[in-house]
């Protein structure tokens, strides 16, 4: 078996692997953005903010801009079809619908019972 | 009947592209097909994790102050350098399938056997974690105590704290195993590009395969703050 080294002139036909090649720098800028959304969830926990509610919006608010940047950018969903775009936002809107049905769970009167009530 | 498909085939402008299968029209339609199959799959992935967010919110909401007291038990920094490692993992996938694209083998076979040094990495950490869970007495079951040595201001109740690590184990155990999966798949496929294998001629594979990556990632990018990053008063 020879050992060549992959040169696209030696292959049989015209090289065309029709993907939209992102080009590298696109992810090098993305992986800075992650690094510098990582330092700033790390350091919004040790500098807590008054609020409970101030804190967890900023922890899951930096949650979701990384998301979003590691499905557009490294899942190339920014580059993708409109089909696969629908397919990855569905998935994410079905969460979302999920998640809203917690409010059924919290608004069930339970009946307080000595011992188990919180 | 069999001399219109020869007639469909001579007027179907064939491309000198061996990677296209025989029901699609061209490329880009196999591309599509490829990768809207692959997210189709992310989404049940996407609804199997979904439900364990869910029953998280559930408890979360229910008893905060549970959750915030038992979440000290676990180490900030074990976390974000799990995440630092998962996020570098996905960075170097996403160069792996742009030399797949570019035909670059020597590029894409790097970046495969560093994107799988850091899972094998994240799961050694992850090993150190719970360990330590293990050792502290801190795993659901007969044997878990609470409060934890050292700990003496807790007023939480021992029950609603064994339900955090219940969610804890539960979900950092299910997504190991995605990052298990994901290796074994990584290994068939570096074995197959070191050989040299038609197969992975075609850079969809990898592609796809760095879909799955990417999705574990995010994964854990959620789970990171939600159970290392709870916020006290």
């Amino acid at each position: 078996m020879s050992h060549h080294e992959e040169d696209p002139s030696a292959l049989p036909y015209v090289e065309h692997s029709h993907a939209h090649v992102v080009p590298v720098r696109v992810y090098v800028i993305a992986y800075i953005a992650l690094m510098i959304l990582m330092g700033g969830t790390v350091l919004a926990y040790y500098i807590h903010p008054s609020s409970t509610l101030a804190s967890n919006v900023i922890a899951l608010g930096i949650a979701v801009i990384k998301a979003v940047i590691v499905v557009l950018f490294f899942m190339q969903v920014r580059y993708s079809t409109r089909l696969t775009w629908v397919w990855a936002a569905i998935g994410f809107i079905w969460l979302i619908i999920l998640f809203s049905t917690v409010t059924d769970f919290i608004s069930r009167g339970w009946i307080p019972i000595k011992g188990w009530t919180p | 009947m069999s001399s219109d498909a020869v007639e469909v085939q001579r007027f179907r402008p064939r491309e000198a592209d061996e990677d296209l299968g025989v029901q699609y029209e061209d490329m880009e339609q196999q591309n599509e097909a490829y990768i809207v199959g692959m997210w189709t799959f992310l989404v049940t992935e996407i609804m199997f994790f979904g439900a364990l967010f869910l029953a998280y919110l559930t408890y979360r909401t229910l008893y905060p102050s549970v959750f915030m007291a038992a979440h000290h038990e676990l180490d900030v920094k074990y976390g974000a350098t799990n995440t630092v490692v998962l996020l570098t993992s996905s960075f170097s996938m996403a160069i792996a399938v742009w030399a797949a694209q570019t035909k670059q083998l020597k590029i894409e076979i790097g970046g495969l056997i560093f994107t799988m040094l850091c899972a094998c990495a994240f799961l050694v950490i992850k090993g150190f974690e719970w360990a330590a869970k293990f050792e502290h007495h801190l795993v659901p079951g007969p044997l878990f105590h609470w409060p934890p040595p050292g700990y003496d201001s807790i007023v939480v109740p021992g029950d609603k704290a064994q339900m955090f690590f219940c969610l804890y184990f539960a979900m950092t155990g299910l997504h190991a195993l995605h990052v298990i999966i994901g290796l074994l798949v990584m290994i068939v496929l570096l074995i197959l590009l070191i050989k040299r294998s038609p197969l992975v001629r075609y850079y969809m594979p990898v592609e796809m395969t760095g879909l799955y990556w990417h999705f574990v990632d995010v994964v854990w990018i959620f789970l990171f703050p939600l159970f290392y990053l709870i916020p006290s008063h």
